[in-house]
């Protein structure tokens, strides 16, 4: 009656094996590297010639890697040693960006399992290590959503300036006050053809009548739809801008995530340089306008040396010079959104543009007075400008919704459109927090984590043996067995570990033993009532089972809240902690049965059990 | 080996009553300690910035913190921290002060003092608006274990049960949080995960002696409410003792290995255990009694688990 069907032990086995080869990746340690990203946002990383050129470039230079991986967004190749990666580095640098003061590509040093091929292959990654085990930067970022409401709002009141001069409703005064826009009229008539006309044009307002002393006015309000794809798209817009930002500082693999609904996460493994990561994350607009100088003969003098007075050289992303005047006629600030489209008239692909009001005003007289001029869109990037696009001023634009079309396949307009957004952030943002940990930290932390839970698995496992004798044996490969699938759940899953996760780790191993101590009792208990061994051991997992499914219940439903309220450090617990759990449970229950079953099941006659002294009151 | 040689069962219930004073004396002083003391918060929970910095020989103190005032932060906190080559500074948040920069800039003004280099080890900075969200959301997570626990129970058991388990297993809390009033140790974040974790992990405490009890209404007619309750606990006390040994333990490992990080979790821990074994047995027991347990209570169930036997 102790015997397992052949399947049950085969399933035990098969997930022990399955916890040991998810675990192995951990025993191997990490061997450096040199990883190979994009750094621009128009540059599409090719995994295939990467690789070529990575593979020319440490030839040339004479070094040899231990092998070369590619994913869809970098390529990286390890190394023996942390002076061949550096040469390395050095050497894939200097062939992928020739220049360096305007970086194509991110070069950045990593560190990678070294772990084999057949083992990554199947998704066998070590645990990932938070912060606190690696060093590095985290910031929290908390977006402004009122700024990003506020800046569509000035837009709106122009628009609606403009709106209602081209439909000839008389009105006086628009301003944006708080978070409303408010439009006064003198008369009643105007006040509805007003709204009339305000509710064909724009669908993203609440408009409400009101009056004001002698004065008719409307008070518009985004509805709660349009905030909330404004808010939306603001995020996205700030976390692409940081995503191109932080490529400048070479991180090997950087988290930039929402949080919340209006929070980024931004974590740099490895990165100490503080000041500078939050320089650059704090950077402000980069997007400038200015007219084109097309003087003839102007531009072949300045490529010649002879720049005229108030303009610079800039080339476009084709690398064909442009002459710009050095006055800026807008910044990336007055512009509020840039989406790429097709043009209304021909279907071309464009992108369109939107500015807010005082930008609008200033675009309409600009272009009023350059009708025929070439006027281009420059990116700063790194100190260094880019022409994005010079388009020709057809017409006076007016109302801030400016449209460049012409010439350009429709991925193009995706991409200058994210360019355009990318240079400016959404909402501003501010750092609420911000964690850094050095590296030596990190590796203590690491240390001091493990030791804590080795000495206490030893100390459980050496009291468990002397108190149960085999039982307490049982116990403790059982406990092991926890530890494995744990440490292989964490892997698989990518959770991040830390260093309060560690805790969680022994903390649950040193309540995991509950489960055994609870059966193990319970058989000296029956053994004790005169139950014959092998009935001993069956009603003792029978009925000790109910118990640890209650108890576990309870702590896990405390795990659960954990996870559920939890943020950093607590969250990182509360993983570890309820998987733990789980994990417990299988081990605690099938694996020590399956062992005593291997031990004892096939006794027929057996006297005694090896689980210590069982005392009985009387003798 | 066998710890416990018990002939009868020990008569816990006749002094349910000492026991329920001692507990309510100790819940009074935490709370009385908790509100004349208060806790002593960590940066997460007030907002501010704290970092910590490591020198090759002990530093002059005095010289940082002169440094510091010079900065414009007179409030500084400057103190060894581990060991006297290890500082630990602590600005609170001020309003009007460019909070992101703190940092930067106090690294900037240690740099300048003569004598040996500082190496940054770590920074923590916290903004006003995040330590308000912690404490609510730590309230929430609370009030989430409580409600989930006590429904368990309910389900599982009976609302007798559910209701005596939760008191017991809050009055641990309190006294954790006590304690901490008391010391004016740091309450961070890891500490709160450990006051929650060992709420769970006390209920589970009493979970295994409700367990017990109800088996026995079950099995043995003719005893008493409190004979089934002494019966019940007697039965599980070597596994109670064995159990909180081997977690206390690994926790008394992370006390001694884990470093500063670790050892306010581990101290919470510590007296959370110790005094989770006592009020889930010693008091949530005489709770359950005076609330009204009693044999019938688990017929009904009885007569289902027969039929389905049969």
């Amino acid at each position: 009656m102790n015997r397992y069907p052949l399947w049950k032990n085969l399933l035990i086995g098969l997930v022990l094996l399955w916890g040991l080869i998810y675990t192995l990746p951990n025993f191997y340690g990490e061997v450096p590297a040199v990883q190979v990203s994009s750094g621009k946002a128009t540059l599409k990383l090719d995994p295939g010639t990467v690789m070529k050129r990575v593979e020319e470039s440490l030839g040339k230079a004479g070094l040899q890697h231990d092998g070369l991986f590619a994913d869809l967004t970098s390529v990286r190749a390890r190394f023996r040693d942390t002076d061949t990666q550096l040469k390395a580095k050095d050497a894939i640098e200097k062939a992928f960006n020739p220049d360096p003061t305007d970086p194509s590509y991110v070069v950045a040093l990593n560190l990678l399992s070294a772990s084999p091929q057949w083992l990554t292959s199947i998704h066998a990654l070590p645990m990932y290590l938070g912060l606190d085990l690696r060093g590095g930067v985290h910031f929290l970022l908390q977006v402004d959503m009122k700024g990003a409401v506020t800046k569509r709002l000035d837009a709106t009141a122009g628009d609606l300036r403009t709106l209602l001069r081209d439909k000839n409703v008389r009105h006086a005064g628009i301003s944006r006050e708080g978070q409303n826009v408010v439009v006064k009229f003198r008369e009643a008539e105007a006040q509805s053809r007003a709204r009339a006309v305000i509710m064909a044009a724009n669908n993203d307002l609440q408009i409400t009548e009101g009056q004001d002393g002698a004065d008719f006015k409307l008070t518009a309000a985004l509805s709660p739809l349009a905030q909330k794809s404004i808010q939306e798209s603001a995020l996205k817009q700030n976390i692409t801008t940081l995503h191109n930002r932080i490529n400048e500082l070479g991180v090997a693999e950087p988290v930039i995530q929402q949080q919340g609904l209006d929070r980024i996460v931004v974590q740099l493994p490895g990165v100490q340089d503080v000041a500078k990561a939050k320089d650059i994350l704090g950077r402000t607009a980069t997007l400038e306008i200015r007219m084109v100088d097309d003087t003839p003969g102007a531009l072949e003098a300045a490529v010649g040396g002879a720049i005229p007075a108030g303009t610079e050289v800039y080339n476009d992303r084709d690398g064909r010079p442009i002459l710009v005047k050095k006055q800026v006629v807008l910044t990336g600030e007055r512009l509020t959104d840039a989406q790429p489209g097709f043009d209304g008239q021909n279907h071309e692909p464009a992108v369109h543009l939107t500015l807010d009001s005082a930008g609008a005003r200033i675009f309409k007289d600009v272009t009023r007075e350059n009708i025929n001029k070439r006027m281009a869109i420059l990116l700063i990037e790194k100190g260094k400008g880019e022409v994005v696009t010079a388009p020709v001023i057809r017409s006076e634009i007016g109302g801030g919704r400016v449209q460049i079309s012409g010439k350009m396949s429709s991925e193009e307009a995706t991409d200058t459109a994210l360019l355009l957004r990318a240079g400016s952030l959404a909402a501003p943002m501010e750092i609420i927090e911000e964690r850094t940990i050095g590296p030596s930290l990190g590796a203590e932390n690491i240390s001091k984590g493990f030791h804590s839970t080795l000495w206490g698995f030893v100390a459980i496992a050496v009291f468990m043996c002397a108190y149960y004798m085999l039982f307490g044996l049982v116990s403790v490969l059982a406990l092991a067995s926890n530890l494995l699938l744990l440490v292989a759940l964490l892997s698989l899953l990518q959770a991040t570990l830390t260093l309060p996760g560690i805790a969680a780790i022994a903390l649950t191993l040193g309540m995991a033993i509950d489960a055994n101590v609870l059966i193990n009792e319970r058989i000296r208990e029956e053994l004790r009532n005169g139950a014959t061994p092998q009935a001993a051991i069956h009603a003792g997992y029978d009925r000790a089972f109910d118990t640890i499914l209650d108890s576990n219940v309870t702590t896990l439903i405390a795990g659960i809240a954990l996870l559920v309220f939890g943020s950093g450090p607590v969250r990182g617990f509360a993983v570890v902690h309820c998987l733990g759990i789980l994990t417990s449970m299988f081990s605690a229950i099938l694996v020590s049965r399956g062992l005593v079953n291997l031990v004892y099941g096939k006794k027929r006659k057996l006297d005694k059990l090896a689980i210590g002294q069982v005392w009985k009151p009387g003798l | 080996m066998e710890f416990f040689r018990i002939r009868k069962d020990i008569p816990f219930m006749k002094h349910a009553l000492v026991f329920n004073v001692i507990s309510l004396i100790t819940f009074l002083l935490a709370v009385f300690f908790l509100a004349t003391k208060g806790l002593h918060f960590s940066v997460e929970f007030t907002g501010g910035t704290l970092m910590e910095v490591s020198y090759a020989e002990p530093p002059a103190l005095e010289k940082i913190r002169e440094a510091m005032a010079k900065e414009g932060y007179q409030d500084a906190q400057v103190q060894n921290f581990g060991s006297a080559r290890d500082v630990l500074i602590r600005l609170p948040n001020r309003e009007g002060m460019e909070t992101g920069k703190v940092s930067d800039k106090v690294l900037a003004s240690l740099s300048t003092l003569d004598g040996p280099k500082a190496e940054l080890r770590r920074v923590e900075f916290v903004g006003p608006q995040v330590g308000k969200e912690l404490a609510s959301d730590g309230a929430m997570a609370l009030l989430l274990v409580i409600g989930g626990i006590v429904l368990y129970l309910a389900m599982r058991f009976e609302w007798r049960f559910a209701v005596s388990a939760i008191i017991a297993n809050l009055h641990d809390v309190i006294i954790i949080l006590g304690f901490f009033a008391l010391f004016q140790w740091e309450f961070s974040l890891p500490v709160l995960a450990a006051t929650l974790a060992v709420l769970g992990y006390s209920v589970n405490e009493s979970v295994v002696v409700f367990d017990r009890v109800r088996e026995t209404f079950r099995k043995k007619r003719g005893l008493t409410t409190p004979q089934v309750l002494d019966h019940a606990i007697t039965s599980t006390i070597s596994r109670t003792i064995i159990t909180h040994g081997s977690t206390q333990m690994m926790v008394l490992s992370m006390l001694l290995f884990g470093g500063e990080t670790l050892y306010y979790f581990s101290l919470a821990l510590t007296i959370g255990i110790c005094f989770g074994i006592y009020s889930s047995v010693l008091v949530a027991s005489p709770l359950v009694m005076w609330l009204g347990v009693s044999r019938e209570q688990f017929m009904q169930v009885k007569k289902d688990k027969e039929e389905a036997v049969v």
